[in-house]
C-alpha cells in the first residue's frame, strides 16, 4: 500500500506545481502527471477498465493543452527573485489553516472503515451472486448493467445531453455554412 | 493537401484499422473482460478523430458524417431504453436482465442475457456522440477564423 501514497503525494505536489508555476507548458505536464497518476491508482487497486479510460483522456487531454499553449504563448524567462514580507505572512497563513484542516480530517478519516474491508452489505450481495443472477462473469458488467442499470441509464442520458447540448450551441455558430442551407 | 504529412498519413492509415477492432473487441467482451461499452467506445471515436485529422481537413467536414454521427448515437440511447423495456415488457421489472435463462452458459461469449447488448448499445452512443462533438467543434472553429 506504501506505492499508493506514494503516488497521492506526488499527485499533491504535481498539483500544486500545476496551478502556482508561471510556466505554463510546465503546468500541463504537471497536469498530465496528476492524471497518469490517478490511471496507475486505478491499476493498483484493480480497476483496468476505468485505467484505460483513464490513459486514453488524460492522453488526450495533455496533447489538446501542449498544442494550445504552444500555438498561444511565447516563453517567459525573467526571474522573480527574493521572499517578500507579504508572501511569507501568506505562507504562514497557509500553513496553519493547513496543519488544522490536517488534523480534522485526519480524526474523521479514523472513523471510515479501513480501505479494502468494505462494510456495506449490499456491494457484497452483488459480489457473491453476480455471476449466477446476472451471467456476467466481469462483475463490473453484471452491476452497471444489470444490478444497477438506472444508474447508467441517467450517465447515458447525460452524455446524450452533452452532445445535445454541444452540437445546438455550435449549430448556431455554423448555420452560414454551405452544408446548413 | 489535405490532412497531414504523408507520414502521419501511413501510420495513421495501419493503426486506425486495429484501434477500431480492438473497441469493438472490448465492447464485444465487455461482459466477460475488463472494459466494456464506455472504454471501447471512447477508442472507436478516438480511432475515427484520427482519421479525420490525418486525412480531411476539418474545414472539409461533409453534412453527412455529421448527420451519421448524430443518428448512431440516437440509436445507441434508444438501443439501451428498448433493452430496458424489454426487461420490463417480459417480465415486469424495468431493467430486469431478460435472457438469463435462455441462451449461453457463463464464461461464454453468448451468455449473460441482454448484457451483451447493452453493451452495445452503449459503444455505439459513446463512440458517435464524441466523434458527433469534435466535428461540432472542428466546424465552429472554422468559422469563428474567418
Amino acid at each position: 500500500m506504501i506505492e499508493l501514497y506514494l503516488l497521492l503525494a506526488v499527485m499533491l505536489a504535481a498539483a500544486l506545481v500545476a496551478s502556482e508555476t508561471k510556466n505554463l507548458l510546465a503546468a500541463a505536464v504537471a497536469l498530465g502527471l496528476v492524471g497518469f497518476s490517478v490511471a496507475i491508482i486505478f491499476i493498483l487497486v484493480q480497476a483496468p477498465d476505468l485505467a484505460i479510460v483513464q490513459i486514453v483522456v488524460e492522453t488526450l487531454t495533455v496533447v489538446f493543452f501542449t498544442a494550445v499553449i504552444l500555438r498561444t504563448t511565447e516563453i517567459d524567462t525573467t526571474v522573480t527573485g527574493g521572499l517578500k514580507m507579504e508572501t511569507a505572512m501568506f505562507i504562514a497563513a497557509f500553513l496553519a489553516f493547513g496543519g488544522l484542516f490536517l488534523a480534522l480530517i485526519v480524526g474523521v478519516l479514523r472513523e471510515l472503515p479501513r480501505f479494502g474491508e468494505p462494510v456495506m452489505r449490499v456491494a457484497q450481495e452483488y459480489v457473491q451472486f453476480g455471476l449466477e443472477r446476472t451471467g456476467a462473469a466481469n462483475i463490473v458488467a453484471a452491476i452497471i448493467l444489470d444490478f444497477r442499470g438506472y444508474d447508467t441509464l441517467g450517465e447515458a442520458t447525460v452524455l446524450f445531453t452533452a452532445v445535445i447540448g454541444v452540437l445546438t450551441v455550435m449549430r448556431l455558430v455554423t448555420r452560414k455554412k454551405p452544408w446548413e442551407m | 493537401m489535405r490532412g497531414m504529412s504523408s507520414i502521419v498519413q501511413v501510420i495513421t492509415g495501419l493503426m486506425a484499422g486495429m484501434l477500431i477492432l480492438y473497441g469493438g473487441y472490448i465492447t464485444l467482451h465487455g461482459h466477460l473482460t475488463p472494459g466494456g461499452g464506455f472504454a471501447g467506445g471512447v477508442l472507436i471515436a478516438a480511432a475515427l478523430i484520427l482519421v479525420s485529422l490525418a486525412f480531411g481537413s476539418v474545414e472539409q467536414v461533409e453534412r453527412k458524417e455529421y448527420i451519421l454521427s448524430s443518428i448512431f448515437e440516437s440509436f445507441g440511447g434508444l438501443g439501451f431504453l428498448a433493452l430496458a423495456l424489454t426487461g420490463y415488457f417480459a417480465f415486469d421489472c424495468f431493467f430486469r436482465n431478460a435472457g438469463v435463462f435462455l441462451i449461453g452458459k457463463p464464461l461464454q461469449l453468448v451468455s449473460g442475457g441482454v448484457i451483451p447488448l447493452a453493451n452495445i448499445a452503449i459503444g455505439l452512443k459513446v463512440g458517435a456522440g464524441l466523434f458527433a462533438i469534435f466535428l461540432a467543434l472542428g466546424a465552429s472553429r472554422f468559422v469563428m477564423k474567418e
